[in-house]
């Protein structure tokens, strides 16, 4: 099959892919034999989390569901719907299953060790245009920095993944050991969509609507980058990269300017910031252009905002329902940033894409 | 620019700082540790009043977790948005080459070089036998 004309000669890297676990029997291959029998002893079905409900539209593209009404299954679905479709280069697979929605840390580590090893047996090692993020088992800060020893030797995973609504605000201490195993070993920090459901997925408490929960996300990325600022993570780790995945990017100009703002006020409560806010976010912080969250006509000017060329990233966001047919580009970014947005940003983000088929 | 005489410098004690109009100009002059600074009291970001904003020392870090504090009473932050100026030069900390408050040369003189002029009429009598604090507006 021969690309879309709309993506020929550009080379896209797509930085946010999501395989879908078919139910959690398809994990128990990659678990020890206690945990294996514990999901069939104890009949867990399945993981799906309701920050994607299956049936959402929004979830699965209706064209691109399979008969069972599921999708995002198999490395065949990717490449039909997406890299042959599209002519992509390289995809980063980051997945979502609930597996930060586990309570107990030693099931958690045990479901997400399993997540990662399918993701390696069932997609990486069969299509070589493929990357992925190690899921991180957040309930344990250990095990998180354990996974990522375990895993990260193989070059196939580019970056670590966390939910924006997780345990805790990121920027906070105990999660800097993560932060600096990011940076010796060349892994972006990934934060996706998608609650935990430790705290209510908004400040003022529990919502009640899927779309209220969906859109609450943007205000959970806003808080994580006021902790990655304030707390000093980011000029703590200078190298490290945080790439914002589906978290929309139209807000992000109104939320710089509010704490930038306030910081020039209240800067001696946190005097390890000494650079402007919004200009370490600019050198440390990439976001996915899917959803890019403004109106045809309006984007230009929404990303002229931004002040800076480097930071958007291209995805699909598949199997998500963001566009229909081959629309994958939103409709609306300049001609004369494509090369960036597709390929370039992403080769300067990810350490480890210069390696190997791309270097 | 006229000489304006603020205060005899027993009535502007260290730690302490003064109003003063000259013109159409309000300059706050601040005594640190018998040196004297004056600014313009017009804060550039909206025009708050330094003279009623809350002094204090200069804050930095070498990494999260670790404050150095120093310069104690030499750092004015406006009332309005407490953004904070050196009341030495009148910089402000988060961005000193743009943003500044005006400052204005402070100096202590004899009463009997003020006497003999010229210098801005005050509402005190000037003693040839005192030292005045004088600005230059």
């Amino acid at each position: 099959m021969s690309p879309s004309p709309i993506f020929q000669g550009l080379r896209p890297i797509d930085c946010d892919l999501h395989p879908m676990v078919p139910s959690m029997r398809a994990l128990t291959p990659y678990m020890d034999e206690f945990w294996a029998d514990q999901v069939v002893e104890r009949n867990i079905t399945t993981l799906d989390s309701q920050s994607w409900p299956i049936k959402a539209p929004k979830t699965i593209r209706a064209d691109w569901r399979g008969p069972n009404g599921r999708g995002a299954e198999t490395v065949e679905q990717l490449r039909t719907q997406v890299l042959d479709r599209f002519g992509v280069e390289t995809g980063i697979l980051n997945p979502l299953y609930g597996v930060q929605l586990v309570l107990n840390a030693d099931m958690a580590v045990a479901f997400t060790r399993a997540l990662n090893d399918w993701i390696r047996a069932e997609w990486l090692d069969k299509d070589d245009r493929l990357r992925a993020s190690i899921v991180l088992p957040l309930q344990s800060i250990e095990a998180s920095l354990a996974e990522i020893e375990r895993l990260a030797p193989d070059r196939r995973f580019v970056q670590v993944l966390a939910l924006v609504m997780g345990e805790d605000p990121l920027g906070k201490r105990q999660y800097w050991p993560i932060y600096e195993a990011c940076e010796r070993h060349g892994l972006t920090f990934g934060i996706h969509a998608g609650s935990a459901y430790r705290h209510p997925q908004t400040s003022v408490g529990w919502t009640s609507w899927y779309l209220e929960e969906y859109a609450a996300n943007q205000q959970g990325f806003q808080s994580q980058l006021a902790s990655l600022v304030t707390e000093g993570a980011l000029v703590q780790h200078p190298k490290l990269k945080v790439v914002l995945l589906e978290s929309g990017v139209t807000w992000l100009p109104g939320f710089l300017w509010r704490l930038q703002k306030t910081w020039k006020g209240v800067r001696f409560e946190t005097p390890w910031v000494t650079r402007p806010p919004a200009e370490i976010l600019r050198d440390q912080i990439r976001l996915t252009v899917q959803p890019l969250d403004a109106p045809e006509a309006e984007v230009e000017r929404a990303l002229g905002h931004l002040r800076s060329d480097d930071m958007l990233l291209w995805a699909s966001d598949w199997p998500h329902w963001q566009f229909d047919g081959d629309e994958a580009i939103p409709p609306g970014l300049p001609e004369r940033l494509l090369p960036k947005i597709l390929r370039e940003n992403a080769l300067a983000t990810y350490a480890r894409l210069h390696e190997g088929a791309l270097a | 620019m006229a000489k304006v005489v603020v205060a005899p410098v027993a009535e502007l004690p260290p730690g302490e700082r003064k109003l003063v109009e000259a013109g159409d100009k309000r300059i706050v002059v601040f005594n640190l540790g018998g040196e004297f600074f004056a600014l313009s009291d017009r804060c550039p970001h909206q025009g708050g009043s330094l003279c009623a904003g809350l002094v204090s020392g200069h804050v930095e870090s070498p990494e999260p977790g670790v404050y150095h504090y120093s310069r104690k009473g030499e750092m004015v932050r406006c009332p309005w948005h407490y953004w904070e100026f050196d009341i030495r030069t009148g910089k402000s900390w988060f961005d000193p080459k743009r943003v500044q408050v005006r400052q204005f040369p402070a100096q202590v003189e004899s009463g009997a070089a003020l006497v003999e002029g010229p210098y801005q009429a005050e509402t005190f009598p000037v003693r040839v036998e005192d030292s005045y604090v004088v600005v230059e507006a």
